[in-house]
């Protein structure tokens, strides 16, 4: 029999958790540079400056009142009574994270890594609306996500809220499962992001006279490339400290949240690369990256509670859902969409929750992270798919109107779009004054016959 | 259209939480949700419809 090492101490989780959130910053990194370089060279620089502004803006919000109406199970919250049963709509916690003591309690870690996911749900939007976003509008949009949207829904799932009591209150399975942030963070970005999308329309010269649109290709490959390469480590962070914090998994099991989110990647970017070589010839570095990063979004729900070879298969559907979605979003629906965030973050997202209740589960019932005893369940219980299902559904019916209304009534006081004349000069010389790269002569519209 | 798509979106959402607190048999609570998840997608492509015709008449 094999030595066994003893069971977790509450220190023990709380090190584990506080090195992983360290690890989240390279994922937003990532992202950066991905949106960046598949964005045009002349918004280069507005697009890496506008993620720095967005971060210090999301990290803000959050911390005024994101993390008082997120909150986390235990903490004071709304709730209403509903036939007998307790629904908990909204965390009633104090502003500016007054009475959370930031000493690596759950809660104050929960904080931590909310002020940085969060900032990750705001890139989202930045990658889809580049190159004609206004540097305060998306500032104020962020804002919005951070304070208002994001917190709302992330109390639901994660706060102790009623869709995460699901499986308490109505037999259905353990509740809405995700446990890296499918749905809170990577499918809020992207609902976000398609809002924005309707909103500021496309780039000049995307679409023709007749609506077809034109090609605009992204200036760096290797900055996508690397980006996808940070975005692994810094997800296997989001997921494993999402995992403890909010599955309640030992630290010992975050090895396979690890294995799981590389072998989805994997799966997805070696999915997106086959298609793309049988359909055009050669591989697709811009949809094998889309495919790699939509491989990590899609792992983040399961990533604590499905077996390796589901991980992988959850990965291969991705990267298949990516290169199909995006040309077709864009040509058939006339998103202009540069980073294909919404087929990445919003279509992975929902991909990622919907697969916790096709494949069988291990969850774990009442907590270990911090020391509770916890009991390991076999197969995931009947009910689950249905959970899944209420939580995607909330997300169309409830976050997208919400996410879109606000933006709306927010381009009605701050225009957020650059003005069309003004796209064609860039929106680093527009907003910034200078351009990423002066040295070299571009502006020029080469790609662009309109 | 667009606004009639947008509202559509949240009446799919409350026929879905109507069904989880009203409904008790599995059958009766699938359907309703399935019905409730019908009507946002029906919201979904009214509303992205209606943002399609609006900027193709601008072009």
């Amino acid at each position: 029999m094999s030595p066994q090492l003893p069971a977790a101490a509450p220190e023990l989780s709380q090190a584990f958790c506080i090195l992983f959130i360290f690890l989240l910053p390279l994922a937003l990194a990532g992202l950066a540079l991905i949106n960046t370089g598949l964005s045009r060279s002349r918004s280069a620089a507005h697009s890496m400056m506008a993620t720095l502004c967005v971060m210090g803006v999301a990290a803000s919000a959050y911390f005024v009142t994101g993390f008082a109406w997120q909150g986390y199970p235990g903490l004071p919250a709304h709730t209403l009574s509903i036939f007998g049963k307790e629904w908990s709509w909204l965390g009633a916690g104090n502003f500016f994270l007054r009475g959370v003591a930031l000493n690596g309690s759950p809660a104050s870690l929960a904080a931590l890594l909310q002020m940085l996911s969060v900032g990750l749900a705001a890139l989202v939007p930045l990658g889809a609306a580049a190159e004609r976003w206004r540097l305060r509008a998306c500032c104020l949009s962020t804002a919005i996500l951070a304070g208002i949207t994001y917190p709302l829904f992330a109390h639901w799932v994660w706060g102790g809220g009623w869709l995460g009591r699901l499986g308490q209150n109505y037999g259905l399975g353990a509740g809405f499962l995700d446990a890296g942030g499918s749905s809170t963070i990577q499918a809020v970005g992207g609902l976000t992001a398609l809002s924005m999308v309707w909103l500021l329309g496309p780039r000049r010269g995307k679409y023709n006279l007749e609506g077809m649109p034109a090609a605009l290709p992204g200036h760096n490959t290797v900055y996508v490339l690397f980006g996808c390469v940070l975005t692994l480590v810094g997800w296997m962070g989001l997921n494993a400290a999402g995992s403890i914090l909010f599955a309640h998994i030992e630290p010992g099991r975050t090895v396979l949240v690890a294995v799981n989110t590389l072998l989805s990647a994997s799966g997805a970017v070696l999915a997106a690369a086959a298609i793309t070589r049988y359909r055009f010839g050669k591989p697709d570095a811009s949809l094998s990256a889309n495919g790699w990063v939509c491989g990590l979004v899609a792992s983040s729900a399961g990533c604590a509670y499905v077996p390796p070879a589901a991980a992988l298969l959850i990965g291969l559907v991705a990267g298949a859902l990516v290169t199909f979605t995006v040309a077709w979003m864009e040509a058939h629906l006339g998103l202009d969409d540069p980073a294909g965030a919404i087929s990445v973050h919003a279509l992975g997202g929902v991909w990622g929750i919907l697969a916790v209740g096709l494949f069988p589960c291990t969850v774990a019932v009442g907590g270990v992270a911090f020391g509770i005893p916890v009991a390991i369940q076999g197969p995931g219980p009947s009910g689950q798919m249905l959970a899944q299902i209420v939580g995607v559904a909330t997300l169309v019916g409830f976050v997208l109107p919400l996410t879109y209304s606000l933006n709306w009534l927010l381009n009605r006081f701050v225009p957020q779009r650059i003005p069309p004349e003004e796209e064609r000069h860039g929106a680093d010389l527009y907003e910034l004054g200078a351009g990423a790269y002066p040295e070299f002569m571009t502006h020029t519209d080469e790609f662009s016959q309109w | 259209m667009k606004v009639t798509g947008l509202l559509m979106m949240p009446s799919g959402w409350f026929i879905v939480l109507t069904a989880l607190i009203l409904l008790r048999g599995i059958l009766a609570q699938d359907l309703f949700v399935a019905a409730g998840a019908g009507v946002e997608i029906l919201g979904l492509v009214l509303f992205t419809r209606s943002n399609l015709m609006i900027k193709r008449g601008h072009e």
